[in-house]
């Protein structure tokens, strides 16, 4: 099994994802910079991890979404490889059209860091499979621009087509419809802002994102 | 040629910023302000010949990369 994680300018949660997918799934991981235009052979896994990419300058992620790596990014999406954006990676996935919607400033302006309970809203994916009969996750949230947002033909399409996986039992900072993570219509591309990489062990307070971890290169 | 590129929230989309300067405002006692937006102002140099050809490009600036159209607008402005 194998995974790269993509390191951007700013990126500040790389290692951890590095850490956490290595200690859940035993995965080699491999560190990919931002300016690179190949990624690794016979990926597995893809994760845009958290951070402030460019210093969040003009929109979180969006020079991000520019990097020359993202076109590898894309194409390898494309043939199916699951991609995981975690936070700033979620705000990545959106500026790069590889998920609908966008990610706006925290409905009350603040910086909401804690522990979240999730709804697993769609467990049929192939990132949420191992969560099995399970409704409940616990992970952490370290966010500012964490408002998801799309207009109402595309929630109700989210909805409609299974394409809400998270969504917050109690919402942190006005996501639309509680949405905290969703996929593509062909499922294999995840958009999260919780932080699977937080929650990786029980001495993190929650050993729930190893699910996810696991789920998606079990499906590989 | 100059260019500015003044770039909002849509109309629609909740803009908290604006908001909490509309309530600064009316803490001021400003209370006829309604409806604050607050948006961004990108100016930048640009060598162009005529002024068509340098809005297309402006344009093709802010679809690729200085707006996000899925909750932004924008205005080009050139002089």
């Amino acid at each position: 099994m194998k995974a790269a994680v993509i390191v951007f300018p700013g990126s500040n949660c790389d290692r951890d994802c590095k850490v956490a997918i290595e200690r859940s799934t035993g995965a080699h991981v491999d560190m990919v910079w931002h300016g690179d235009t190949a990624l690794p052979d016979g990926l597995d896994l893809i994760v845009l991890p958290g951070g402030f990419s460019y210093g969040d300058y003009l929109r979180c992620g969006a020079m991000a979404s520019l990097s020359p790596v993202m076109a590898e990014v894309k194409a390898a999406a494309e043939r199916g490889v699951a991609t995981v954006g975690i936070c700033n990676g979620f705000q990545v996935l959106c500026e790069a059209q590889m998920l609908p919607g966008a990610l706006l400033r925290n409905e009350k302006l603040k910086y909401v860091c804690k522990a979240v309970d999730l709804e697993v809203t769609n467990s049929q994916t192939r990132f949420t499979a191992g969560y099995g009969s399970r409704r409940q996750a616990t992970m952490t949230v370290g966010n500012g621009e964490g408002n998801f947002f799309a207009d109402e033909q595309t929630l109700d399409r989210l909805e409609g087509e299974g394409q809400v996986v998270f969504r917050y039992l109690e919402n942190p900072n006005g996501s639309a419809r509680d949405i905290a993570g969703i996929v593509n219509r062909r499922g294999n591309v995840l958009g999260l802002m919780p932080h699977p990489d937080r929650a990786f062990e029980t001495e993190l307070g929650s050993a729930d994102g190893a699910i996810l971890f696991q789920s998606a290169l079990a499906s590989a | 040629m100059r260019a500015k590129v003044h770039v909002f929230l849509k109309p629609g989309v909740l803009d908290v910023q604006g908001k909490a300067v509309e309530q600064a405002l009316h803490g001021l006692g400003w209370g006829g302000v309604e409806h604050v937006r607050v948006g961004k102002t990108i100016e930048f140099d640009l060598a162009a010949g005529d002024a068509a050809a340098a809005e297309a490009e402006v344009k093709a600036m802010c679809e690729k990369l200085l707006a996000n159209t899925v909750i932004e607008s924008y205005r080009v402005e050139l002089a």
